[in-house]
């Protein structure tokens, strides 16, 4: 498939605040961009029409109940069948910050069996019980099953920013060590928080923002289309966005998280 | 029938609750000699069923849906019928 045919669909609902600049982002890219509401897709059955889904960041239905799940719900109820049918077909599905609450409470990832009807795993609120928001860094531990890191070397440092006041990973405490052996096993591991010296965290703030569970910071499904990541890619996409751009003297074009985006653009170039 | 249930959800013991921890130490601060604090919350959801078996199964089947997450949350009920 050309670049420039390609069709990324972004949703937003009420509170989402990341969409217009993933938009931005991804149009940067070459590719076409749409932010639409939740509502209109659902109503004109559109979600075919496209070939990368994102749920951006922000605070969809003011974070109430848990982050991500009114509009989780929201899917669940009226577009989960297109939905599940745009993710077998292999389409990218991407979910940031609250997207990946989302998806979360959605039952898509970890999805270790396909969707589970009750989430497998949790974004509780940060152990430090303040909103994080400040770049980190995080290490690429993917093996090469999630598609849109595969321009990042293994084991490589990047940098991005966090925003949010749940973003604790955990898995149910009596299936933690089992469920994380599932995650090795099919490789759905993909960015872990990483200390300046580049090794893991291991829970120490604040290079781990939010006490997360094995440091982890992005996962995707064992079929690796799926991903889901605290960090925000589209805030770190352009060189002038990087926290240290003005002492850089000549700062980069770009930041690393358009390699991210860059990815998952790449993947439907050779998949479709 | 009409019924009211109120819905207590609270975070599992073992999981750290960084709220309860941070309303403790205020609390503390203010003189209290408080050892401990688990924030929950509480829901009231007003609904119409057949029976109070059938109300008693509709809000568990909430709960498990939306309002708690089973990774984390634990819950607990109490339903009243409304006259």
């Amino acid at each position: 498939m050309r670049r420039s045919e390609i069709r990324v669909l972004i949703l937003r609902v009420g509170g989402t605040n990341c969409d217009r600049e993933t938009a931005l982002a991804f149009r940067d890219l070459g590719v076409e961009a749409e932010v639409v509401h939740t509502h209109r897709v659902i109503r004109e059955g559109s979600l075919p029409d496209y070939d990368v889904l994102v749920f951006p960041g922000g605070f969809s239905y003011g974070d109430y109940v848990r982050s991500g799940v009114i509009w989780a719900k929201l899917v669940e109820a009226y577009l989960l069948e297109d939905l599940m049918r745009f993710v077998e077909e292999g389409h990218p599905v991407i979910g940031i910050c609250n997207g990946f609450q989302l998806l979360v409470e959605l039952g898509l990832l970890p999805g270790f069996e396909g969707r589970s009807p009750y989430p497998e795993a949790a974004l509780a609120t940060n152990a430090s019980n303040v909103y994080e928001c400040r770049w980190v860094r995080l290490k690429n531990v993917n093996r090469g099953n999630c598609p849109f890191t595969r321009s990042i070397p293994r084991e490589a440092i990047i940098r991005m920013p966090v925003a949010h006041g749940e973003g604790r990973f955990l898995f149910p405490r009596e299936w933690e060590e089992e469920y994380l052996e599932r995650l090795y096993e099919k490789d759905q591991l993909v960015l872990r928080y990483v200390k300046p010296d580049g090794s893991f965290a291991e829970g120490e703030y604040p290079h781990n923002p939010n006490g997360s569970f094995h440091d982890i910071a992005g996962i995707c499904s064992p079929e690796g289309n799926v991903f889901g990541l605290m960090p925000h890619p589209e805030r770190a996409y352009y060189g002038w966005q990087l926290p240290d751009w003005t002492r850089m003297g000549r700062p980069p074009e770009y930041g690393d998280g358009r390699l991210i985006l860059e990815g998952i653009v790449e993947y439907v170039e050779r998949r479709f | 029938m009409r019924f009211k249930a109120t819905v207590y959800v609270s975070l599992k013991r073992g999981y750290s609750d960084p709220e309860g921890e941070t309303t403790a130490r205020a609390l503390r601060g203010l003189g209290y000699s408080v050892s401990g604090v688990r924030v929950s919350k509480v829901y009231e959801v007003e609904l119409e069923a057949e029976s109070r078996e059938e109300a008693e199964r509709l809000v568990d089947e909430m709960c498990r849906r939306l309002l708690t997450n089973p990774t984390k949350d634990d819950y607990r009920f109490e339903i009243r019928e409304r006259g």
